[in-house]
């Protein structure tokens, strides 16, 4: 499958649309009248200080968090209340800030159990390991391991996860991320707390992630670099609200922007 | 001098003396072990997927046995005959009410209680357990029952062996409880090891938000552990049943459990089987050969001594999950 190109994107239709989305907690307003839409192929970015409501944002679209205003497109369907795991068996994938990952398990199973929801074989069959079952769980298998090599984790494949460093962590997620085939996947700073060259690597399996799989992309990421080299459009949240939306270089420019980031004189 | 002599020597020039008795003591260590397995192992599959001890555990074993008793003396003043269909049918009921109870404790105590504290959803248990016992009090009375062995085609008597000089005697009833004990352990292990479900239960154990993002519905891995567990109390019920009655004090004996636990592992399925055993030859050994020099009654806290060592050196037990938590 062909990527999509900077024209087909601008043209391409909305995979996700967040229509004036307002989330509180108690008094606490994490977001406030929020709008923007994500186009199928797309790596969208959205960044903003710390506290702007990036992290409540992607709870919000993968149904973590339920809005108490607005509305929420994806694929075409519009909903008001979505469970987690009926988010996940609509195509949405996601990594956690704070890396979330099955620590008593190893690299493999963790994969793996992100092929949950592609596995549909009698449980009866699975006890005996054998029959359809085990056709499957071969397939499966086969699958896992094309994604274990493309993120160049298979000497730790057997190893569990717990004892892995952070860099491994958070590739392994994204690979648990991956397994689910995704239509559209949500990062939560995939490159927090790594190294300029591990960072380069995790931004080259975003991009071909991206390339390859045709995936969408939503990402949260301090880097202002990664994100202006990764992104095709930039949405800024500052205090709940929404502050800019567009192009990274249209981004990069906006005086609101600037002055979020860098602070004004008052 | 005596006293070494009598702690270090004389247990074992005795046991070498009349080896038919220790092999008797021995056999019974190993049936109490497999029943305290039995029990452990509902605690262990609710901590496995909810990380969470089930105080209840012990309750649902009573109230598993005291249900099939129920429902068959029920079903045999419907006029149902013979026996061994009724006993069956009963059986098939019972299972049906732990499901039920399975999907009752997690609507009502579970879903409401997503995202708290472990402490918040033990001390939950604590709860369920003075309800269970409310329920079965009303429901089937307080006075102890007698287990329908026979129709459900429990063995009955005794194998006995002229073995050894002398005469050890293995009840039939014991030799089941251990083969169903172990087909149990088994079937548990490759069901957590090697399925989809078993996997999806792993996950939760670890974490919820995590397995939640991969598409797995807390709801149903609840359910199924919880019904998983409500069996194997059935199992247990009915084993320990068979051997003394079926009483409210049954559950008190299922805290046994914890200190097979502790040896075993919370996390463990095999460490489970392995721990009951330990503790249940300690406990019986203990008991014959050094139980007399202090006066008797080891039998009550030596399964809790033992435990107490384990924490000090492994405290993950044998075969539990060593969690290294890099900092």
């Amino acid at each position: 499958m062909r990527a999509p190109s900077g024209a087909d994107i601008a043209a391409g239709e909305t995979m996700l649309a967040v229509e004036n989305v307002s989330l509180a907690f108690g008094g606490v307003k994490a977001i406030t009248d929020v709008s923007f839409d994500i186009r199928k192929g797309e790596i969208r970015a959205i960044i903003g200080p710390n506290g702007a409501g990036k992290t409540s944002m992607l709870n919000v679209i993968n149904g973590f968090y339920t809005p108490q205003h607005g509305r929420i497109t994806f694929k075409g369907a519009t909903r008001a209340k979505m469970r987690p795991h009926e988010a996940a068996i609509g195509g949405i994938a996601r990594t956690f800030q704070n890396v979330a990952l099955f620590r008593g398990m190893t690299a493999l199973d963790n994969i793996m159990a992100g092929r949950s929801l592609r596995m549909h074989k009698n449980f009866f069959w699975q006890l005996l390991r054998h029959g359809p079952a085990m056709t499957e769980e071969v397939e499966h298998r086969k699958r896992v391991e094309d994604i274990i090599e493309f993120l160049e984790i298979a000497h730790i494949r057997k190893t569990p996860v717990g004892v892995l460093p952070y860099g491994l962590q958070k590739r392994v997620e994204l690979g648990r991320a991956l397994a689910m085939e995704p239509d559209l996947l949500l990062l939560d700073e995939p490159m927090a707390g790594m190294n300029l060259e591990e960072k380069e690597d995790m931004s080259r399996y975003v991009l071909d992630v991206n390339n390859f799989y045709g995936t969408t992309i939503a990402l949260i990421e301090h880097d202002m670099g990664v994100v202006m080299d990764l992104s095709d459009r930039v949405v800024v949240l500052d205090y709940g609200r929404k502050i800019a939306d567009g192009t990274p270089d249209e981004v990069k420019r906006d005086k609101a922007v600037i002055d979020a980031y860098l602070g004004v004189a008052h | 001098m005596d006293l070494l002599y009598n702690i270090f020597i004389d247990p074992f020039v005795q046991m070498v003396q009349l080896p038919d008795l220790f092999v008797q003591t021995l056999w019974e260590g190993l049936v109490s072990g497999v029943l305290y397995a039995l029990i452990a192992l509902g605690f262990v599959l609710i901590f496995k997927a909810s990380g969470v001890f089930n105080f209840a555990q012990g309750i649902m074993v009573v109230f598993a046995a005291l249900t099939l008793i129920g429902l068959y003396t029920l079903l045999r003043g419907w006029g149902v005959r013979p026996g061994d269909l009724a006993a069956f049918l009963a059986l098939g009921l019972t299972i049906g009410v732990m499901f039920v109870l399975a999907f009752g404790v997690e609507r009502l105590m579970l879903r409401p209680l997503v995202n708290q504290p472990d402490i918040i959803l033990f001390m939950a248990t604590f709860g369920l357990t003075y309800f269970l016992i409310g329920l079965g009090e009303l429901v089937f009375g307080g006075e102890p029952k007698v287990m329908i062995a026979e129709d459900l085609y429990l063995p009955k008597g005794s194998l006995d062996f002229k073995i050894l000089g002398g005469l050890v005697s293995l009840q039939k009833i014991d030799i089941a409880a251990a083969v169903i004990a172990s087909v149990m352990v088994a079937t548990l292990a490759v069901f957590f090891q090697k399925t989809r479900i078993g996997r999806a239960l792993r996950a939760v154990a670890d974490s919820h938000k995590a397995a939640l993002s991969v598409g797995i519905s807390l709801e149903q891995i609840w359910v199924i552990v919880w019904f998983a567990a409500g069996i194997v109390a059935l199992a247990t019920g009915i084993m320990w049943g068979a051997r003394s009655n079926v009483s409210f004090a049954l559950q008190i004996i299922a805290l046994k459990a914890l200190p097979v636990l502790i040896l075993g592992g919370f996390t463990s399925i095999p460490g489970a089987i392995v721990g009951g055993v330990i503790i249940g030859v300690g406990e019986k050994i203990g008991e014959f050969y050094w139980g007399p020099l202090l006066g008797s009654g080891i039998e009550s806290w030596l399964a809790y001594f033992i435990a107490l060592i384990f924490l000090l050196f492994r405290p993950q037990g044998l075969f539990g999950d060593k969690i290294i938590e890099r900092i």
